[in-house]
């Protein structure tokens, strides 16, 4: 009972990776109807910032903060000189452009920082969660950095007027310019807080993997598998598929004979294809009310 | 009276294909004027055009300003508001948050309050589906939260494609009813195209008739009313 209460605890903690990095796919492909290749890749190389800045002296929280503020930046430039130009260009050139993205980043990275993987600090420290054995004082601050980040999310989307300007401009993009919205500006907004937001995920697990510019690689399949699982259309789905994915990936790896760690992300592709196949929208996408 | 909209020689393009063919006509502030037409005579075309919403040449002036190529949302901005075919509702929204993104691009706090309560007096039937998700809404209730949705503006002009399309004859005499009080009470100048010529005849006080992308017919609206080869040839009643 105790590895399984072990396991489900672990799976909440690295869910919570997937859950943002699902968050910030799912707020791209609002704005945009694309799924951003390069999400990985986009937090991998903030997490380096944030590395290179704590080599430079800033202590952990300083880093933190100006990485959000770098990587919020960085995706609204991102939008304005890449995706912008392609918005109205056909599917297949926008993944061009997202697998382009892709390979820029991760090369430039290993250009700058080398391909070589270094150690990451936690600012939890990986001790005994208050004396319990379950979970380590990181898996617990991973799972409370997610948890502040989605309530601070809601209360921006659902009590800013920017945030309900955004809103507007991912549902009904002509109405919402039709109201005064400058909808090219939101859907950059929304690549600034993917970004920002992918960052978080990047500095809370690379302590777990260690930091090198493949590091996401792995991590954007599951978070993938989340967004599919709760729904392309859903925030909050995400996120709870974020958990699920987290947790099911820690049970089927644990129980199952003959899947350990090699055979975890085969895992995570297969749920994937099986959502798609059973149920399209995912368990919280759901289909819109309308009546006329 | 001065002229709050002038519209010259304005001709639209859907890719190669012209839509408009030189439209010239004016709105008088406060007036409340339609434009007639069969379709795909070019009338949503018209008001896609002055908010920039489709590709076209000529010049459009609202208040003495040109608009050239400000875009849709700017355009919006200067005060005109644009109820859209189909009504443009944010379905998955509710209807509070409907009428609050009316008002997205002003920072009046009290005075939008004030607004929403305002329209909820207009459209009594809105405040009782306030937190209840648009997109539930029937087809005469929606058309009425798209309408209080474009005051939220606080518009000087405000521009309605079709409100009568898909409703039942009922309601659309109360919506017209309406329209034609938010004009007189509140000042606001209407744009209305319509289908339905025989009741926006009765609520216009300007017409114009469009056929094929170009005016033919224009004068007071009971004149035209009354014009029995006007009604024949072009308004089909």
């Amino acid at each position: 009972m105790e590895l399984f209460t072990n396991q489900v605890l672990a799976g909440i903690a690295t869910g919570a990776i997937y859950a943002c990095m699902a968050l910030a796919v799912v707020m791209i492909y609002q704005a945009i109807d694309h799924l951003n290749f390069a999400q990985g890749e986009m937090a991998m190389f903030s997490t380096f910032i944030s590395w290179q800045l704590m080599q430079w002296g800033i202590p952990y929280w300083g880093a933190f903060v100006l990485t959000l503020a770098i990587s919020f930046a960085a995706g609204i430039l991102i939008e304005r000189l890449l995706f912008k130009p392609l918005a109205k260009a056909p599917i297949l050139t926008n993944v061009a452009g997202f697998i382009a993205l892709y390979a820029i980043i991760n090369s430039v990275a290993g250009l700058i920082w080398d391909f070589t993987i270094k150690q990451y600090p936690s600012p939890f420290g990986s001790s005994p969660f208050l004396g319990s054995q379950l979970i380590s004082t990181h898996q617990a601050g991973m799972i409370g950095i997610t948890v502040l980040l989605l309530i601070l999310l809601y209360l921006f989307f659902q009590f800013t007027r920017v945030g309900l300007a955004m809103r507007a401009a991912a549902s009904v993009p002509e109405s919402a310019r039709l109201v005064g919205i400058n909808t090219s500006w939101m859907i950059a907004l929304g690549w600034g807080m993917a970004a920002a937001i992918g960052s978080i995920a990047g500095m809370m697990i690379a302590p777990v993997v260690f930091l090198e510019p493949n590091m996401m690689l792995g991590v954007l399949i599951y978070g993938f598998a989340a967004a599919v699982l709760g729904g392309l259309t859903s925030p909050f789905g995400a996120v709870i598929g974020g958990f699920l994915v987290g947790i099911f990936e820690n049970l089927v790896g644990t129980y199952i004979p003959g899947v350990g760690n090699e055979l975890k992300l085969p895992i995570a592709l297969a749920l994937i294809i099986t959502v798609l196949v059973v149920k399209p929208a995912g368990l919280f996408g759901r289909s819109i009310v309308k009546r006329v | 009276m001065t002229a709050l909209l002038n519209v010259s020689d304005l001709r639209a393009y859907y890719g190669q294909v012209q839509a408009l063919h030189g439209l010239s006509f004016s709105l008088n502030e406060g007036s409340l004027t339609t434009l007639l037409g069969a379709n795909g005579a070019g009338k949503t075309t018209t008001l896609r055009a002055i908010c920039n919403m489709v590709r076209s040449t000529g010049g459009i002036e609202f208040d003495g300003k040109p608009l050239g190529n400000r875009s849709t949302e700017n355009v919006v901005r200067l005060g005109i508001a644009h109820v859209p075919q189909g009504r443009g509702t944010f379905t998955t929204m509710t209807v509070e948050e409907n009428l609050q993104l009316g008002a997205i691009t002003r920072s009046d706090k009290t005075a939008i309050v004030s607004d929403i309560e305002r329209m909820y007096a207009h459209f009594p039937v809105l405040k009782q589906r306030y937190t209840q998700q648009a997109g539930t809404l029937s087809g005469g209730e929606q058309q009425m939260l798209a309408v209080a949705r474009a005051l939220m503006l606080r518009p000087r002009l405000m521009l309605l494609d079709e409100p009568s399309f898909g409703l039942a004859p009922l309601i659309v005499r109360d919506l017209f009813k309406i329209l034609g009080k938010i004009n007189r009470e509140d000042k606001v100048t209407i744009l209305v195209v319509e289908q339905n010529a025989q009741l926006a005849l009765e609520l216009a006080d300007q017409a114009y008739v469009i056929e094929t992308g170009r005016i033919v017919m224009s004068g007071k609206a009971d004149e035209i009313a009354n014009n029995e080869d006007v009604r024949k040839s072009y308004l089909g009643y």
